[in-house]
């Protein structure tokens, strides 16, 4: 082989260099990046409306054994959902917060996954591929959140009442909240905050300027859940 | 040698044996399933009827990853009609005899899809079920 030859072979191989799976396009609108706002003041005690419309349209069973239980999205003591926040936020305390998936900016359940079950799309969303989860539930211990839930048994005699639009899940998958991209397909909002009439949620792009999440974020003082951990979540809670 | 003609016999039992399931449906009788068409009477499905027949699989399976992992929701077919990617809604919206369709041919091949552990049979009338 002359030198001609050799420079030729390595030219073409260049073009087998593999491309990493992160510049491959994974889903969603390319540009977006979905977030949501949880307003303190305006979410109050007891109303549960947000949790019904969620797990109403996404076929989320009711189980009462908590051990089984699942859950997309639902409400917790304020300090068990901010442990690190000091006691001079004592008004707050004993508050029931909402919670569900804070779809990182850097999910920790997206690289435990062997399957790559779960994913985050181009706009942010983390999201599942059900039909890929083998049930080992390496997310489950990732996530530090408790956003998802594992089925341990058939989820449908739980469902009060199937929605025909949407899948169930089934024995032996984990589960959480998908940010409605099944909604969004359809340039609605997640089904949370629009059934909240406490107008508390905001939903919106963070790369717009003038998006309702960011004009809150401007305006008003936000934390997120356990931000030291850096898995930067999408989900805001105005204070 | 005196044993040639048991050893023989023996031989050709063996490989009847072994050839049973070659000969075997035709002697049971069994038929291929007759499918029952859509009951709206459509004429025509996503792709051409034989492409359907043998591939249908692979085709639910693009239709999977591209509604999943891609977030694509409409698929072009071959003759540059639109369809909604939705087995639920699509497939089952022509397909609404499950049970004389899709279930017919595979008891009858024994196969076991698990796609409706999840995916919710529409029930006739709209009504969920």
């Amino acid at each position: 082989m002359n030198r001609r030859d050799f420079l030729r072979l390595m030219a073409l191989g260049a073009f087998s260099i593999v491309v990493p799976a992160e510049l491959l396009p994974a889903g969603g609108t390319p540009g977006k990046r979905w977030a949501m706002t949880i307003d303190l003041r305006a979410c109050s005690n007891g109303c549960t409306d947000c949790i019904e419309a969620c797990h109403r349209i996404h076929n989320v069973p009711d189980i009462p054994d908590g051990n089984r239980r699942i859950r997309w999205i639902w409400t917790s003591p304020f300090e068990a959902l901010f442990p690190e926040q000091p006691d001079y936020r004592r008004d707050l305390k004993g508050r029931s917060v909402m919670a569900l998936c804070n779809h990182c900016e850097n999910p920790p359940c997206v690289p435990v996954c062997p399957v790559k079950a779960t994913f985050k799309r181009d706009d942010g969303i983390v999201m599942m591929d059900y039909h890929r989860c083998i049930g080992c539930r390496y997310c489950m211990a990732a996530c530090p959140y408790g956003a998802r839930s594992f089925n341990w048994q058939d989820p449908r005699p739980f469902i009060h009442a199937i929605d025909k639009d949407y899948p169930t899940r089934t024995k032996g998958v984990v589960e959480k909240c998908s940010f409605c991209e099944e909604r969004l397909a359809k340039n609605l909002i997640p089904a949370c905050v629009e059934a909240c009439k406490e107008k508390g949620l905001a939903f919106g792009d963070l790369n717009e300027e003038r998006s309702q999440v960011r004009l809150l974020l401007a305006s008003r003082q936000a934390m997120q859940r356990k931000a030291h951990l850096g898995t930067k979540p999408k989900v805001f809670y105005l204070l | 040698m005196r044993d040639k003609i048991l050893i023989l016999a023996i031989i050709i039992a063996v490989l009847a044996g072994l050839a049973v399931p070659f000969f075997y449906s035709k002697i049971a009788g069994g038929t291929a399933p007759v499918l029952a068409p859509p009951p709206g009477g459509e004429k025509q499905c996503v792709e051409p009827v034989e492409y359907m027949r043998k591939h249908h699989v692979d085709l639910l399976i693009q239709w999977r990853d591209a509604r999943v992992r891609e977030g694509v929701l409409k698929y072009v077919a071959s003759d540059g009609k639109g369809y909604t990617i939705s087995l639920s809604s699509t497939c089952l919206g022509c397909h609404s005899n499950k049970a004389d369709f899709c279930d017919r041919c595979h008891n009858y091949l024994r196969v076991n899809p698990r796609c409706f552990d999840c995916h919710v049979i529409p029930a006739k009338g709209g009504a969920a079920k």
